[in-house]
C-alpha cells in the first residue's frame, strides 16, 4: 500500500474511533455479556439458539448500521468542511483518497466485529459453561458478516460520492433491505413471463445477495457451512465490492467540488 | 520559467434544471508570475479567485484555458510536492492535535518519517504553536486555526505557496502575526500567490497585484506603477511667493504662507513649471510625485464595465 493510501486509511479509522463509534461496542459487549445468564433462565435448551440469534444477527446489524452511518458522510463531510481541498492540493490522486477511505471503514468495521465476536463468545462460555467444536462455525457466520461489510460499505461510499448523506442513507439503506431478499427476489423472476422477467432477472442480478451470506440459522443449528459456499461468497463479495468502489471512483475523478 | 502560468483559463458552471445554461465564473484569465515574487490577486467577493484557486489546485477543472506550476501542468499530481494551499476560512480534522494533523498532511505530501520527526516540532515552534501541540483542534481559536493552517501549507518546504484569504475573521493582532509570517515566507524566497480583498494587506506585502471582478482580469501590473497610475501629480514647494501670479495657469491648487508656495501640478506640467521658477529665481525646496492608494486603483478598475483595460 502506497504512502498516501495508508495515510488516509489510518486517517479514516482514528476519526472513527475518536467519535466514540466504536464505543457502542463496548456497551454491546457488556449487555450480551451481562445478560447471558438470563438466556438460561427463558427455557431450557433454548438458551444457545436465542444467544446465537441475538449474538449473531447484532453483530452484522450493528457493522451494517456502522457503514451506513460512516460511510455516507465519508466524502460528503470532506467537502462540506472542505477537509478535502487540502487533501487534493497536495500530490493525492483522487482514486487514493476513495480507496483511503473504503479501506479505513472496512478497519473500523472489522476491529468491530472482531471485538464483538470476543463478547459474543464470552457469553456463550457463561451461557454453555464452555465452549463446543460447533461454536468454530459461528466464525464462518461472522465472516460472512464482513463480507457483507465489504459490500455495503462499497455501496454507501458510491452514493456518498455523488448524493448528500441523507440521499445515501436512503440509498443504501434501500438495497440493504433489497439484498436481505434477493432470494426472493431470484424467485419471482424465475416464475415471471416476458418483459417482467427480464427486468426482475437484470434486477435479481444487479442488487447485492446478501442473502446468501446469511446463514445464522444453520449455524445456530449447528449445521456445517459447506467449503464451496464460502469460496464462492468470498470471490462474490470480492468482484461486487471492487466494482462498485470502481464506479465510485470513476464518479468522483471527474466531479467538481464547489 | 514562470512559477505560475495561467493562459486564458476559464470556467462555467450549468445552472438550471431542464433548461441548461451556462453561468461564467471565470472568463479566459491569463496572468504569470515570477519566482520569489509575493503576488497579490485581489477583487470584490464573488469575483472568481477563490474559483481561480480551486481550478489552480485541480478541486475543479476548467471549462477552458492552462495553468502551469513551475513549468508542469496542474493535471500532474507529482507537481503539487512543491505547493502549498491555505484555503478560505479552513476547517481541520478537529479530533486531531496540530502534530498529529501535520504529520498527517506530510506524509501526504511524501515527506519521509524521520523528516517529519524533525519538522513538525520546529514548524510549530515557529508558527507559535508548540505548547498546544498536543491540544485537540476543536480547542482552537480563530487565529491559532489560521496558524494551523500556515503550517500545513508550508510543512512539505513548498516552493509555491497558495494563500486564499489568509487573513479574513481575524482580529487585528492575528492580522499581524499571519502578516508577519507570510513576510518572513517571502524573506525566505517563496513564490507567494495571495488572494484578498483585504487591499492593507496587499501593499504591506505584495510586489504585484492582479485585479479581477467578475471573473475578468481588471488590471495588472507592479504595486507603485499601479498607484501612480491613480495619481499623476506632483507636490512642489519653494520660496518666492512673488513667482506664482505667473505660474498660476500651470498649478492645480497652491497654498501661500509667507513667502513659502506649497502647490500641486499636474506630472505633465512637472517640468514647465520648474523652468519657469528658475526664471524667476524661486528657491526650490522639495519635489514630490504623489501616489494614488491602492484603493484607488482598485476602485477605478471595478467601478468600469468593459474588461479591456489591462
Amino acid at each position: 500500500m502506497n504512502t498516501r493510501l495508508s495515510a488516509i486509511t489510518l486517517n479514516t479509522f482514528r476519526e472513527a474511533v475518536r467519535d466514540r463509534v466504536l464505543y457502542n461496542l463496548i456497551i454491546f459487549v457488556l449487555l450480551l455479556v451481562a445478560s447471558a445468564p438470563l438466556f438460561s433462565q427463558i427455557s431450557i435448551g433454548m438458551q444457545r439458539l436465542i444467544l446465537v440469534n441475538v449474538g449473531l444477527s447484532s453483530i452484522s446489524l450493528f457493522g451494517v448500521i456502522i457503514a451506513i452511518f460512516i460511510g455516507t458522510g465519508l466524502v460528503s463531510k470532506e467537502i462540506e468542511k472542505r477537509t478535502l481541498y487540502t487533501i487534493l492540493s497536495r500530490p493525492v490522486r483522487r482514486w487514493e483518497f476513495i480507496a483511503g477511505k473504503y479501506f479505513g471503514l472496512m478497519m473500523t468495521l472489522a476491529v468491530n466485529a472482531g471485538l464483538m465476536t470476543l463478547g459474543f463468545y464470552i457469553a456463550l462460555f457463561i451461557t454453555q459453561s464452555g465452549l463446543k467444536h460447533a461454536d468454530a462455525w459461528m466464525l464462518v457466520s461472522i465472516y460472512f458478516s464482513v463480507l457483507e461489510f465489504l459490500v455495503m460499505t462499497a455501496l454507501t461510499l458510491l452514493f456518498s460520492s455523488f448524493s448528500s448523506p441523507i440521499f445515501a442513507a436512503i440509498f443504501s439503506f434501500a438495497l440493504f433491505v433489497i439484498g436481505t431478499f434477493a432470494d426472493d427476489l431470484r424467485n419471482f423472476a424465475a416464475l415471471a413471463q416476458g418483459v417482467t422477467k427480464w427486468l426482475a432477472t437484470g434486477a435479481a442480478y444487479a442488487v447485492p445477495n446478501f442473502a446468501s451470506l446469511n446463514v445464522i440459522s444453520q449455524v445456530a443449528h449447528d449445521q456445517h457451512i459447506a467449503g464451496k459456499l464460502i469460496l464462492y461468497n468470498t470471490v462474490y463479495a470480492l468482484l461486487y465490492s471492487a466494482a462498485v468502489v470502481i464506479a465510485a471512483v470513476l464518479i468522483f475523478e471527474r466531479r467538481n467540488l464547489k | 520559467m514562470h512559477a505560475i502560468e495561467i493562459d486564458n483559463l476559464t470556467k462555467s458552471y450549468p445552472v438550471g434544471f431542464w433548461k441548461k445554461q451556462f453561468r461564467p465564473a471565470l472568463k479566459g484569465l491569463s496572468l504569470s508570475v515570477e519566482r520569489g515574487e509575493t503576488f497579490g490577486f485581489i477583487g470584490p467577493n464573488g469575483a472568481g479567485k477563490t474559483t481561480t484557486l480551486k481550478l489552480l489546485m485541480g478541486i475543479i477543472f476548467p471549462t477552458a484555458g492552462s495553468a502551469h506550476i513551475l513549468g508542469k501542468d496542474i493535471a500532474d499530481a507529482e507537481i503539487k510536492k512543491k505547493i502549498g494551499f491555505l484555503p478560505e476560512q479552513p476547517y481541520f480534522y478537529d479530533y486531531l492535535n496540530p502534530s498529529e494533523l501535520l504529520d498527517y498532511y506530510a506524509s501526504l505530501s511524501g515527506v519521509s518519517a524521520t523528516e517529519r520527526k524533525k519538522r513538525i516540532p520546529e514548524l510549530l515552534e515557529r508558527v507559535g504553536l508548540a505548547d498546544s501541540a498536543r491540544k485537540q483542534l476543536r480547542k482552537f481559536s480563530k487565529g491559532m486555526l489560521q496558524r494551523v493552517g500556515i503550517a500545513q501549507a508550508i510543512i512539505h518546504d513548498p516552493e509555491v505557496i497558495f494563500l486564499d484569504e489568509p487573513m479574513s475573521g481575524l482580529d487585528p493582532i492575528g492580522r499581524h502575526e499571519i502578516r508577519e509570517m507570510i513576510q518572513g515566507l517571502k524573506d525566505a524566497g517563496k513564490t507567494i500567490f495571495f488572494s484578498t480583498h483585504i487591499l492593507s494587506d496587499v501593499e504591506a506585502l505584495c510586489d504585484r497585484v492582479a485585479v479581477v471582478h467578475k471573473g475578468e482580469l481588471r488590471g495588472i501590473g507592479v504595486m507603485n506603477e499601479l498607484r501612480s497610475s491613480t495619481g499623476g501629480k506632483t507636490e512642489v514647494i519653494w520660496e518666492g511667493s512673488g513667482s506664482v501670479p505667473r505660474v498660476t495657469q500651470l498649478l492645480m491648487e497652491s497654498h501661500v504662507t509667507g513667502d513659502l508656495v506649497r502647490a500641486t501640478v499636474a506630472s505633465e506640467n512637472l517640468d514647465t513649471l520648474l523652468a519657469r521658477l528658475r526664471e524667476y529665481q524661486g528657491r526650490l525646496i522639495s519635489v514630490t510625485p504623489l501616489h494614488g492608494t491602492l484603493e484607488q486603483y482598485f476602485l477605478s478598475r471595478t467601478s468600469e464595465p468593459e474588461a479591456a483595460r489591462v
